[in-house]
């Protein structure tokens, strides 16, 4: 056995994430990084690297510039809240289908005029609670109802969009809380609040499923739920806690979401869902649930980002840059099956 | 060339198959490491190992799914590289494999001719199939599977039976039986031997793997022993070779079982069942249980003994009856509750009921009692791994890193890593599903003597398993389970194998699918 060597720290981690068989022990910083899924994720690195040089190439002025940075962590900050509830759902085994639109009927729910008569903190409350109650529907029918998580999820993004077009009545709401349109616009040594909320849910997603019991056993139902039952795991209590943090993720995305645009609808947040689910998947994780890293989401959702971005800066068309994308997927995932393969059996 | 029913017991003989210096190696591991086979028509040929000897890599090899990195395979006379399953396949190599690769949502006869679909115009003839399938499960014994069943309402059983008529479908001239009589009860095992006989007598060649020296010993012709990856004794008469030369090749050791003595002490009552019944699976089942006493229970597969154990833990929920542990009643069907009130399962079904096969081997034997290496819910100190590292450590599970997959470890290791789980979890009362199911014969030792130190330390054990030598080595007390019931409770030295024997199979019904219920569970 490798012990970590005795100048770390006491509560040095193993590899918890990806756990190959033992190699020697690089320096702490670095280990960090491989578990936390850098390593297992260089092909989606390497991707983006090449992304960057495009953009350098193609848009010298505009892309490599501090602010365009800026613009593209921002645009990728709400999806990338979105992803990170995903990310729990799919590595425990399940699909979430209905994050956009869970995250639009919070909008809707946290912006009319009645919520916003009681200030910014009873909006903020109404939206996570919204999110959180959507899904523990989802959790309890799929964990106790034994409803097939497609299905749960699809229905809950049907009714979910059509309860916020009833509550707004198709119309965007205006948001007229100072505190809320604030959000979007303050800056904090130069970076927008909205990328900390994002540094912040991926840190806490991290620490969650990388360091705590709810994390380890979220692997472990995803990878064999009924090894984990017969090892005394509540699967389904856990599994209703998934799709909570899920809609836990939609309820935070509805908040910034409601600030950037300074609205409140039903039409935010279309198809959302499938672009979080395509960058869990080019992250690297099993769509069948029990292995898979938060960073490598992260990273899949930066990719999908700044393709956007490039598009827009050289003027191309929106139809174009959905083919690149679809490339992207297909291109990404035979990559890492390979590297897969190569590196297990 | 040969005549039919021919038997070799000679080693130079020209061979329907000759493997020679086969070498695999996979990342880290030196599976095969020069292996020889050489397999006649019409001969059963074994193959005898202990667990990652690299019997399942060699069939591997066999059926074309892992190409060798060294090594020569001559097949009827020509030199061949088996590259895809499917060229094995048209070569005429079929394989049964110990997991079955049935579709369970295809009715019998589809899984039948899955791949050879009688045709014509590129329209599959669905009565074709059927007839087909009708005549080859008659061939086998057991014309009273109906071929447009679905797979997947079979008995593992029947499911077994039906693959081995997939293989008779495609004319294989070399069939490869890998533990095929693992899931099957002794009348099952007659039946399949007799198919082997008639086969080989057709001139098909056999290669059949068994952990159990009794069966070869039955229907083998010839042996070749693993070990390590390699070939360490090549063509031996299978009827003649002593048990001890076997045993000694495999291992190094001289001795088959060795069961531990019972200290004969045991304490208070710690679990009792009352009445315990579930639908049709089983019913009034009572017995206690006390602390330091090893319980067996013996019957068939699908008599419910399986079942009776996993609805103790809470696994299955009870219609009827009560469990109680230290004199607390149990909640039905919750297992978090069994598990805090100390019982502890080791499943049937290794792979497919307690490990999580990508996890490191920590993670698996932590599961059960992560909490205790958690802070507030925040795990990361370094107690896990050293827990694990000692208590793998002391069953010597190899290799010896407790940061391995779990999937890359051997049937026994992984055995071991199960029990390892419940070691350092703690238990007052240890249920054994078949503890010792594809386990090879060093790995048993251990776990024997594991078994009896837990019950010297004041554990109360419950063990299932096919294995009546097995039950009677290790129980202190046995319960002859038959058809969901238990027809026999005394204490161990009071039997016999043969008095078990006739306790178990007496008035059973014992036709493939008119069973009860399958004993693999759900």
């Amino acid at each position: 056995m490798n012990e970590p060597s005795p100048t770390s720290e006491a509560r040095a981690p193993e590899a918890p994430e990806a756990h190959p068989p033992a190699r020697p022990e690089p320096s702490r910083v670095v280990r960090l990084l491989f578990e936390g899924g850098i390593g297992r994720n260089m092909g989606l690195v390497a991707v983006l690297v090449l992304l960057a040089v495009v953009g350098v190439v193609t848009a010298p002025q505009t892309f490599p510039t501090a602010s365009n940075l800026l613009t593209v962590l921002t645009s990728a900050s709400i999806i990338g809240v979105l992803t990170v509830g995903v990310t729990f759902v799919i590595i425990g085994g399940g699909i979430d289908l209905s994050v956009g639109k869970v995250m639009a009927l919070a909008s809707v729910w946290a912006t009319t005029v009645a919520t916003q008569s009681f200030g910014a903190l009873v909006m903020i409350f109404c939206a996570l609670a919204v999110g959180v109650g959507a899904g523990l529907i989802n959790g309890v029918l799929i964990a106790y109802g034994r409803i097939v998580p497609f299905i749960a999820t699809l229905a809950m993004l049907i009714s979910a969009q059509g309860l916020a077009e009833l509550i707004s009545g198709r119309r965007s709401q205006i948001v007229t809380d100072p505190v809320i349109a604030a959000i979007a616009s303050t800056r904090i040594l130069g970076i927008p609040l909205l990328v900390y909320i994002f540094a912040v849910v991926i840190a806490v997603g991290w620490v969650v499923l990388n360091r705590t019991t709810f994390g380890r056993r979220t692997f472990a139902i995803g990878g064999n739920p009924e090894a984990a039952r017969l090892a005394g795991v509540d699967v389904r209590r856990h599994t209703v806690l998934l799709y909570v943090v899920s809609g836990l993720c939609c309820g935070i995305a509805a908040i910034m979401i409601a600030s950037l645009t300074t609205t409140g609808s039903s039409t935010h947040g279309t198809l959302y869902e499938l672009d979080a689910i395509a960058a869990v998947i080019i992250g690297g994780t099993l769509l069948t649930g029990g292995r898979g890293t938060l960073i490598g989401s992260i990273l899949g959702v930066l990719v999908f980002t700044v393709i956007t971005n490039l598009f827009v800066l050289n003027n191309l068309a929106i139809e174009v840059q959905n083919i690149a994308k679809g490339a992207i997927i297909v291109v990404a995932v035979l990559i890492q099956a390979r590297a897969r393969r190569s590196s297990t059996t | 060339m040969y005549g039919a029913g021919q038997r070799f017991y000679f080693p130079l003989v020209a061979s329907l198959l000759t493997m020679r210096g086969i070498v695999k190696t996979f990342p880290g591991v030196r599976a095969l490491d020069g292996v020889d086979l050489d397999v006649a028509a019409g001969e059963v040929h074994c193959l005898l190992g202990q667990n990652g000897a690299g019997k399942s890599t060699l069939i591997k090899v066999l059926a074309g799914a892992h190409r060798p990195d060294a090594g020569a395979i001559t097949w009827d006379g020509d030199t061949v590289t088996f590259g895809s399953p499917h060229a094995a396949d048209a070569a005429g190599i079929a394989t049964i494999h110990q997991e079955l690769d049935l579709v369970p949502g295809l009715s019998v006869a589809e899984n039948v001719v899955l791949g050879h679909e009688p045709a014509r115009l590129g329209f599959t003839r669905p009565r074709d199939a059927e007839k087909i399938a009708r005549r080859l499960l008659t061939r086998l014994g057991h014309p009273e599977i109906p071929p447009r069943r679905e797979l997947g309402d079979l008995s593992a059983a029947g499911q077994q039976i039906v693959s081995m008529a997939r293989a008779l479908a495609r004319d294989a001239r070399l069939i490869v039986m890998d533990e095929p009589s693992a899931v099957l009860d002794p009348e099952e095992v007659r039946n399949l031997f007799r198919v082997i006989r008639e086969l080989t007598a057709d001139g098909v060649a056999v290669v059949y793997i068994s952990h159990r020296l009794e069966e070869i010993r039955e229907i083998g012709d010839r042996v070749t022993v693993l070990k390590d990856g390699r070939t360490v004794a090549r063509n031996l008469p299978a009827r003649t070779t002593p048990t001890a030369d076997v045993i000694r090749l495999m291992t190094g050791r001289s001795l088959e079982y060795v069961f531990p003595p019972s200290t004969g002490e045991v304490g208070e009552v710690v679990l009792e069942v009352d009445g315990l019944g579930r639908g049709t699976e089983f019913s009034g089942v009572s017995f206690t249980v006390r602390a330091g006493e090893v319980v067996g229970l013996a019957g068939l597969v699908g008599s419910g003994r399986s079942e009776i154990l996993e609805t103790v833990y809470g696994a299955r929920r009870a219609d009827a009856g009560e469990i109680r542990v230290r004199g607390r009643a149990l909640p039905r069907g919750s297992v978090p509750a069994a598990v805090r009130a100390g019982l502890g399962l080791c499943p049937e079904e290794r792979k497919t009921q307690a490990l999580l096969l990508d996890e490191p081997v920590m993670r698996n034997v932590s599961l059960p009692a992560l909490r205790r290496f958690a802070r507030g819910g925040f795990l990361g100190g370094e107690a896990e791994l050293a827990d694990a590292g000692v208590v793998t450590a002391q069953l010597d599970v190899r290799p010896a890193d407790p940061r391995r997959p779990a999937r890359t470890l051997s049937g026994g290791n992984q055995q071991k890593v199960v029990l390892a789980r419940w070691l350092l979890h703690g238990c007052t009362v240890l249920l054994l599903d078949e503890p010792t199911r594809g386990v090879d014969v060093g790995a048993r030792s251990e776990i024997y003597a594991l078994v009896r130190r837990l019950a010297g330390e004041g554990v109360a054990v419950v063990l299932v398993s096919s294995e009546v030598p097995e039950v009677l080595g290790l129980a202190d007390r046995v319960l002859v389970v038959r058809e969901g019931r238990i027809v026999h409770a005394g204490p161990a030295a009071e039997l016999d194998e043969h008095r078990v024997l006739d306790l178990v199979m007496e008035g059973a019904d014992m036709t493939a699918d008119g069973r009860p219920t399958a004993g693999a569970g759900s």
